[in-house]
């Protein structure tokens, strides 16, 4: 029973009660996904399964044999910061951090889905094509992760200046 | 977590075979089970995933959709034929949890999903029916500001949770239920039970009854539907009052309608008697006000609920209106 996680081929583990996100946490020393709430509310367990974002701390380890998963550790490429993670220090996009590998997993994976054309709450036309990811969009998409410190103006700006090739305010 | 042993099922064959030893329970995404395992409500001795089992989304031969039971709820809400076609369940269910989640969750775990009145979910500390049965209810004389004000009992007033199954139960939808040697289908406002005397059953499933799909009619009149969901914040956050509705008006007159009420009830809510009274009556505010006066006269307030009743009215008249052209 294989994973794959940040590129590498790892082990899973035995006991099927594990977490994908202690799996992370506490058998591959991966700190970056952070436990927040552990019950699916705030969002900092957020990882990407086959460029899909999920919470991490619902999953199994186990239900994800053969997948693939993408943690904050593995977004940056030969050493360089993935663009989002630039634009989340250019505009201040956090305070203590603890939700910042959560939020910027999820807005990856928030930009496949627009790009996809999933709708959201707040998308008035449901059968557009495209979908502007505008500024209540774009809070609407990311609602399933809270920042304690209320960072979120700088957050909406990274993601909006990464994704939606606007400055946002 | 208690200790249980995992198998990932095949096909519903080997699910059914696997989810026949006693203490099994079927897993989807785990939005809910595995939160619930941790809490210690949920013990069971084998969980048998059900994820690799079908969840396409196929046309029917009546010009309806058959989707799959592992369909992850966002695969429902962006497929092209049910933003068209049912516009209703694509808001119902981008109306519920997060995006995360909706990624992880599957139509069948939506459905069977359980409540979350915070009385269920406290083990340690409140008395449950649901939970541990015949140990009595903390909700009906506790704080109750989110639970139901129609089909409860004095055994259990909490709601569910579900948007999508709200409009589901609009719809019509009929479940797709396999068991060992035989197949069935329970239209989904008849699969959930209301708590009566035993909340702890909460759908007509036998033990080991695997959901295997979900069929939406063929229905033209879905095609003119919405989904409203009233909640405490913008997003995030389960419904106070929800309402599903589905409007064809022709000349003025109500041709037809469909219309169901999440928030405020123990099962996904289908207003039939609103329904009745409003086809081939003139479609106004006034009727539509009358309609939702009638739906919600069985209403049951409770100490800290009560404001339900009128918001359930309010949101109803709305919908209406906004589907006629009104704008309420």
């Amino acid at each position: 029973m294989s994973i794959s996680v940040n590129g590498s081929t790892e082990k899973l583990p035995e006991d099927p009660r594990v977490s994908l996100l202690d799996y992370l946490r506490e058998h591959l020393q991966l700190h970056g996904t952070k436990k927040g709430c552990d019950q699916g509310a705030c969002g900092a367990c957020t990882v990407l399964v086959d460029g899909e974002r999920i919470l991490s701390c619902l999953a199994l380890a186990v239900q994800y044999e053969g997948r693939s998963v993408t943690t904050i550790e593995g977004l940056a490429s030969d050493g360089a910061p993935h663009p989002l993670q630039e634009a989340f220090i250019e505009h201040d996009g956090f305070q203590c951090g603890y939700c910042t590998p959560g939020q910027i997993c999820s807005a990856v994976g928030l930009a496949a889905e627009v790009r996809r054309g999933v709708p959201s709450h707040v998308t008035a036309d449901l059968s557009a094509e495209e979908i502007p990811l505008s500024h209540d969009e774009l809070r609407e998409r990311m609602s399933g992760n809270l920042c304690r410190c209320g960072a979120y103006n700088g957050i909406v700006a990274a993601i909006s200046q990464t994704y939606a090739n606007q400055e946002a305010r | 977590m208690i200790p249980f042993t995992y198998a990932r099922a095949a096909d519903a064959e080997d699910a059914l075979r696997r989810g026949a030893v006693a203490g099994a329970r079927y897993l989807g995404g785990g939005t809910n089970l595995v939160d619930l395992l941790r809490e210690a409500i949920e013990r069971p001795g084998t969980l048998v995933d059900v994820t690799g089992l079908p969840g396409t989304i196929e046309e029917t031969a009546d010009g309806g959709l058959l989707i799959g039971a592992a369909a992850r709820n966002t695969a429902v809400a962006e497929h092209r034929a049910v933003r068209t076609r049912y516009p209703v369940l694509a808001r119902a269910i981008v109306a519920g949890a997060s995006a995360q989640v909706r990624n992880m969750a599957t139509v069948g775990g939506n459905i069977l999903q359980r409540t979350r009145c915070p009385y269920f979910y406290d083990p340690g500390g409140s008395r449950c029916n649901k939970r541990s049965p015949g140990q009595g209810c903390d909700a009906t004389d506790g704080f109750n500001r989110s639970h139901a004000i129609l089909g409860g009992s004095p055994s259990c007033v909490a709601t569910h949770p579900s948007d999508m199954c709200v409009a589901l139960a609009a719809l019509g939808a009929v479940v797709h239920l396999r068991s060992s040697g035989a197949e069935r289908t329970v239209p989904l406002t008849e699969l959930h039970r209301l708590p009566g005397d035993h909340p702890e059953i909460e759908t007509v499933l036998e033990p080991g009854e695997l959901i295997t799909a979900v069929e939406l009619p063929g229905l033209p009149l879905a095609a003119r539907s919405t989904y409203r969901k009233v909640r405490d914040r913008a997003s995030y956050a389960f419904a106070l009052v929800s309402v599903a509705a589905a409007l064809e008006v022709d000349g003025g007159t109500v041709r037809d309608v469909r219309l169901a009420l999440g928030g405020v009830a123990t099962k996904p809510w289908r207003a039939w008697q609103a329904e009745e009274d409003l086809r081939g009556g003139p479609a106004t505010e006034e009727s539509f006000r009358a309609a939702a006066e009638a739906e919600l006269a069985a209403a049951r307030p409770l100490r800290d609920n009560g404001f339900k009743a009128e918001m359930a009215k309010r949101t109803i008249t709305a919908v209406l209106g906004e589907l006629a052209g009104g704008g309420a």
